[in-house]
């Protein structure tokens, strides 16, 4: 074990996962500083979202470690970690289809408080859960369809309620797995301003393929081939970096 | 419409024991206890999606302990029936254990085979269950000292457990915990993301739903005043599932009603048929193919449709 140091939001190191004879994490570590906004980038198969399923729990790596806040959080269920201030989006839309915007954002904030156990109280009379996700639906500009189904609503709507639900959280540490997959330029426009608004106290890390867009957001890049991480430092000189050119934005 | 619906289940509910002959004042207090029964099965299958072929076994356990506790081992009533439900909620506490080391097909199969375990014990352990003669000679308690040994009075008596039944569970589903309950069926990666404990959602339900189906136990032993190992087989649980499916699985009406037509197939329709439960079979399907989500959402869904085009 390694001693628990730092002021790190987040501390990864020498982690290597495998699924049979494919390794698809190579003794990756990555340091990221609270409030930071770090970018992963990397061509399809670098094992970006394998390494999200890491940190947040839903894969378990052979060896290494991850630190939350200097917490090892390492062989913590997932559950664990959300309470520890970690709240992840997903590339794949993985959102409660038959209940509504509100009740969406609800579970977000449910899910976090002891009152998730209350078993003899409908939960329609708890005030101030129902405030305060509107409040949170109201942010992402989708307040006008908190009572409609998420199944009525359309796809871009969908992408900011996935959003909407990690940001009713008040993360310490947010993962966002391509937040602006299949989005039209308005769209990405609407949710760009969105992550750009997240507030200092929420380190973002993001993995996203939009350039234009993503860069704009971030002020650190790690770049990742086939499971290692092959740069990683500021934006600008991972950009300028002969290995991105080479791996990923083509010479 | 509201009015008109309530006071339709509110008459049907109050009104046999003033109409009905015997027959069938009997039957309606069955049809509240298998209602009881299939409304326990429903908060796995409907609301957990944890569908369980082994229900019998917490209403035939309990049944089963208040028969030997009052009739060979001199327990009064109220005393058996609470060392009965202890019993049937800690076995459903052990059995949860186990079974919930799996989801979907493997749930099935383990609910399955431990109500084989107890079926078969019922069945050959004889010097303590009497095997296949059951537990006869039994009696029906008598609470704050009303005897229940009238059709009437037992169908006043089972109505109450049911009605409390019926309130203790919808809160239970309409709570915090129950939205939780809903989104582990629906999304359980993303829920133990948001911070809930998936696996302790589906335990905490799987032993509620063993309290309940207990309670149904202990007022089947009431009105049976006999016990056999088939109460406690699979096909008693197959035919519980059968009902929550047919009535809508996931709402609160649909187990009732499902409830009550395997009850009126089974107890008024084997007067006519032979081979009820092809009957049974045959509804089953129609229902299947007509209202694939059942009963009451099928009907209601019906409903909403008439009232928008007479607009």
């Amino acid at each position: 074990m390694i001693a628990p140091a730092s002021n790190h939001a987040l501390e990864v190191l020498n982690l290597r996962k495998a699924f049979g004879g494919l390794t698809v994490t190579q003794d990756v570590s990555i340091t990221v500083r609270p409030g930071e906004r770090r970018l992963i980038i990397g061509p399809n198969g670098a094992g970006k979202t394998t390494l999200f399923n890491q940190i947040s729990g839903d894969l378990r790596p052979n060896s290494g470690w991850i630190r939350l806040f200097g917490a090892d959080i390492t062989h913590f269920p997932p559950y664990k970690r959300a309470h520890l201030g970690l709240s992840r989006t997903y590339q794949i839309i993985t959102l409660f289809a038959g209940d509504t915007l509100q009740h969406n954002v609800t579970l977000g904030l449910l899910g976090l408080r002891r009152s998730r156990w209350q078993m003899w109280r409908p939960i329609s009379l708890y005030g101030d859960l129902a405030s305060e996700a509107r409040k949170t639906l109201d942010e992402v500009g989708l307040l006008h369809l908190a009572a409609h189904p998420i199944s009525e609503i359309a796809y871009g709507e969908k992408r900011r309620v996935e959003l909407a639900v990690a940001l009713a959280q008040r993360p310490r540490l947010l993962l966002l797995d391509e937040p602006l997959a299949g989005l039209s330029d308005m769209e990405r426009a609407t949710v760009k301003s969105l992550i750009a608004a997240i507030p200092r106290e929420t380190t973002v890390i993001m993995i996203e393929h939009d350039m234009d867009t993503a860069l704009d957001l971030a002020e650190t890049v790690t770049l990742l081939n086939y499971g290692r991480v092959i740069v990683d430092g500021d934006r600008d000189a991972v950009i300028a970096d002969e290995r991105t050119r080479e791996v990923y934005l083509g010479t | 419409m509201r009015w008109l619906g309530a006071s339709l289940i509110a008459g049907s509910l109050l009104l046999p024991p003033f109409l009905a002959g015997d027959f069938y004042i009997n039957l309606a207090s069955q049809i509240l206890i298998a209602a009881i029964f299939a409304l326990s099965l429903n908060l796995l299958v409907g609301f957990g999606g944890m569908t369980s072929l082994g229900q019998a076994s917490y209403l035939g356990v309990a049944a089963y302990l208040s028969a030997l506790l009052t009739s060979r081992y001199g327990f009064g009533h109220g005393a058996a029936a609470l060392i009965a439900i202890s019993g049937t909620v800690a076995m459903a506490g052990f059995f949860g254990v186990i079974a919930l080391r799996a989801t979907g097909l493997g749930f099935l199969m383990i609910t399955l085979a431990l109500s084989q375990v107890l079926w078969g014990l019922a069945y050959r352990m004889s010097n303590v269950t009497n095997g296949d003669n059951g537990i006869a000679g039994l009696t029906r308690p008598a609470p704050f000292g009303f005897l229940l040994d009238s059709p009437v009075s037992f169908y006043w008596f089972a109505l109450i457990v049911a009605t409390i039944a019926f309130l203790m569970m919808t809160i239970f589903v309409s709570s915090a915990f129950g939205a939780s309950l809903r989104g582990v069926r629906d999304q359980p990666r993303r829920m133990a993301a948001l911070g809930f404990n998936p696996w302790l959602i589906r335990w905490i339900t799987f032993v509620y739903a063993g309290f309940w189906g207990g309670v149904s136990g202990l007022l089947y032993v009431y009105y049976h005043k006999y016990i056999h190992p088939t109460s406690l087989s699979t096909t008693s649980s197959a035919e519980a599932l059968l009902g929550v499916i047919a009535g809508g699985s996931g709402t609160l009406g649909g187990p009732v009603a499902g409830a009550a037509l395997v009850l009126l197939l089974k107890n008024y329709a084997s007067a006519y048929v032979e081979r009820w439960n092809m009957l049974l079979g045959l509804v089953f399907l129609f229902i299947v193919l007509v209202m694939p989500s059942g009963i009451v959402p099928g009907v209601s869904s019906f409903v909403t449709k008439l009232r928008k085009i007479s607009r």
